[in-house]
């Protein structure tokens, strides 16, 4: 997609898009770094806001979609449909996608806002929050965010093998993530069969012995912060029944008639599950709440090599509505399990030294999208707003940033008046520093392969789980494709030939 | 009496858009369910559900009101759901179906007159799951993907949420526990 245009002779973007008049004459070269939901949704809304811009998307793995491939759950494949969307975005004429490289180490963030006229950071949140407990590195102990990373195939993940070989798995948190690794576990293995879910996670987990799974919460039944959906779901599980304490329930049922509709219905939902009669149900596997505790210490085995156990302080809440917060009291409480979760939220890491970053809130700090003391560059997403939400949420968050780029446009905020080579420049710097990109086209022969594998153990998909694997795929892909041009062209000369 | 629910899903590539799975859900009066999948068509792809979109089906006459306020008056078919008739009427509402239809996402939250809302089939919990997290939800909010076309429905007017923004985003991120 380079420009070979000469510069626009006018001052700028703004008078031509107005009028409609004349085009400009180079195209808005706009560069997207992070090529998941918010990376898309931004470049589908650029792409439709106006005809003169032209998207690039760099993604840092080989293949595209971030947590839409390697976040959200196997058995939730309705939620995967916004892949197709994403597609249409990536095929678009003046839309590219080149995977596989890693901004801020192949390239700088400087060197990408010389090439386009504006650079937008969508690349999410890989870290994750640690409770801050000791016994923490312990084997035994994973973030939920590795947990999700292997079933889900993240190739950084493929070696994670989890110790399922204990009957009590604890997870801290109560979010739709914790709920997710919840059901992984707990699932029967018929229904995960038939998901995208790595072959390795299934081969672990018909092996599982984990019975009982619990998540624990600061706050109680009135604050929990899963949704509904992810509830109703556990409920449903089949061979599996609730395990709570009637005892963190107390005062509830006073507070339900108060509630909005979302928080009462969530709020039903859970107390139905403690009115359940689950005498004579042998053989069930169990799932449950532990609200008003916090980790105080990862309990080491006997012999110091593993977890054992966790213990928690017993909080009371103060304050009232949303902003009432957990304090611990002198009164604490011990779970034995042989396998510990912590699933207390992802967080966003600095990309580039050049670019401003809030610590404190772990976001690169914005107004509306637009990064502080730095023109022409502008976020999405988690790296935005924090990682929180749906992906309704970072759909609109993306569309709100779109909108405030395409208003700098109109501005003249961002100067369009000088042309940008846009990739035309960056790709064949990477390739001078030995990294091969990888188009969306090749994107799409990884993506039947996978299917084909997949197809053949009655799976939507096998995923590739390792970068050189998937590189290896491609490159073979790329073998063939070159050997039928040159098949081709050979043809195309000999038919001149008899000609 | 039975109550229903449609759930598509399993979408195939066919043309632009899917030919995808229906899947209605039968709550019957003693608190059983009664799954059924079924064929369903959108777009261009040849029909082959029976009971909803007969060669005979009636053509209706729906009026959407847009985020800008803009009125658009398309001509439906009976048996569609009404995203069906966005996507096929290309009405360009941004994000409008992220997950298509498959009560995954509250994307499609379409907003009805009292005397149509009164009118249409109940409303069940899992769409009421997906309600619940819509910006601007209503006493007359219903997922459009959920609301098949029908007759009686000629010349009813819906209105598209000014944002369809997540309901969490404005809660606040505070309550994560």
């Amino acid at each position: 997609c380079g420009s070979g245009s000469p510069p626009a002779g006018r001052s700028g973007f703004s008078a031509g898009h107005r009028s409609f008049s004349s085009p400009p004459a180079s195209p808005t070269k706009v560069c997207v770094v992070g090529g998941g939901p918010a990376g898309f949704y931004t470049a589908q809304s650029l792409l439709k806001g106006s005809p003169h811009i032209q998207v690039d998307i760099y993604e840092r793995l080989p293949v595209p979609f971030g947590l839409v491939r390697f976040g959200v759950a196997p058995d939730h494949p309705e939620v995967k449909n916004v892949i197709n969307t994403f597609t249409q975005t990536a095929q678009h004429k003046r839309c590219h996608f080149l995977g596989n490289v890693h901004v801020g180490k192949d390239i700088t963030i400087q060197e990408l806002m010389q090439a386009y006229h504006a650079v937008v950071l969508s690349y999410g949140a890989e870290g994750n929050r640690t409770m801050g407990v000791s016994g923490e590195g312990l084997p035994g102990v994973y973030s939920a965010k590795d947990f999700v990373g292997w079933y889900n195939g993240l190739p950084c993940n493929k070696e994670l093998q989890p110790d399922l070989s204990h009957e009590t798995a604890v997870i801290l948190g109560q979010g739709n993530v914790a709920l997710d690794v919840a059901r992984i576990l707990l699932s029967p293995l018929d229904l995960l069969k038939k998901t995208d879910i790595t072959q390795n996670a299934l081969e672990t987990l018909a092996a599982s012995k984990v019975q009982r799974v619990l998540m624990v919460g600061r706050r109680g039944p009135l604050q929990v912060a899963c949704t509904i959906k992810e509830l109703r779901e556990m409920v449903n599980m089949p061979y599996t029944a609730p395990d709570m304490l009637p005892a963190d329930f107390q005062h509830v049922a006073q507070a339900l008639a108060d509630l909005p509709r979302p928080r009462k219905r969530l709020t039903e939902l859970i107390m139905k599950t403690l009115n359940e009669d689950h005498r004579g149900r042998q053989g069930v596997k169990r799932w449950g709440f532990r609200f008003f505790r916090s980790p105080l210490e990862v309990l080491p085995s006997a012999d110091g090599s593993r977890a054992s156990g966790i213990r928690l302080a017993v909080n009371k809440l103060e304050g009232v509505g949303d902003a009432v917060t957990a304090v611990p009291t002198s009164e604490v409480d011990e779970i034995a399990c042989g396998m510990i979760i912590s699933s207390i939220g992802y967080k966003s890491l600095p990309i580039d030294p050049a670019v401003p970053f809030d610590f404190k809130r772990a976001i690169v700090p914005n107004n509306m999208g637009r990064v502080e003391e730095t023109t022409g560059l502008y976020c999405s997403g988690w790296v935005k707003r924090g990682p929180t939400g749906v992906i309704a949420t970072t759909m609109n968050d993306s569309f709100d940033t779109a909108r405030t780029i395409l208003q700098d446009l109109e501005s003249g905020a961002i100067n369009v008046s000088v042309s940008r080579p846009g990739s035309s420049e960056v790709v064949p710097l990477l390739e001078k520093r030995g990294v091969r990109t990888v188009s969306f086209a090749d994107w799409e022969k990884i993506n039947a392969e996978e299917t084909k594998q997949g197809t053949a153990v009655g799976k939507p998909r096998e995923k590739l789980l390792d970068v050189r694997e998937i590189m290896f795929s491609y490159g073979l892909c790329c073998l063939i494709s070159q050997m039928t041009k040159i098949l081709q062209s050979q043809m195309t000369l000999s038919i001149h030939s008899v000609h | 009496m039975a109550q229903c629910l449609c759930l598509r899903s399993l979408l195939t590539p066919c043309g632009t858009r899917s030919l995808g799975m229906h899947l209605r859900i039968q709550s019957c009066l003693d608190g059983t369910k009664i799954y059924k999948w079924q064929h369903r068509q959108v777009g261009t792809c040849p029909t082959l559900c029976t009971d909803s979109k007969s060669p005979a089906a009636s053509k209706v006459t729906v009026h959407f009101i847009n985020q800008d306020g803009v009125r658009n008056s398309v001509t439906a078919t009976e048996g569609e759901s009404l995203l069906d008739v966005v996507v096929n009427k290309n009405l360009d509402i941004s994000g409008f179906g992220a997950c298509e239809g498959t009560l995954a996402c509250s994307t499609c939250h379409l907003i009805f007159e009292e005397d149509i809302h009164e009118r249409l089939d109940p409303v069940m919990d899992e769409e009421v799951d997906m309600l619940d997290l819509a910006y601007g939800l209503t006493k007359t909010s219903r997922l459009g993907c959920q609301i098949v076309v029908q007759p009686w429905m000629e010349g009813m007017t819906v209105h598209v949420p000014k944002g369809i923004k997540d309901q969490r985003e404005l809660a606040g991120s505070k309550k994560t526990q």
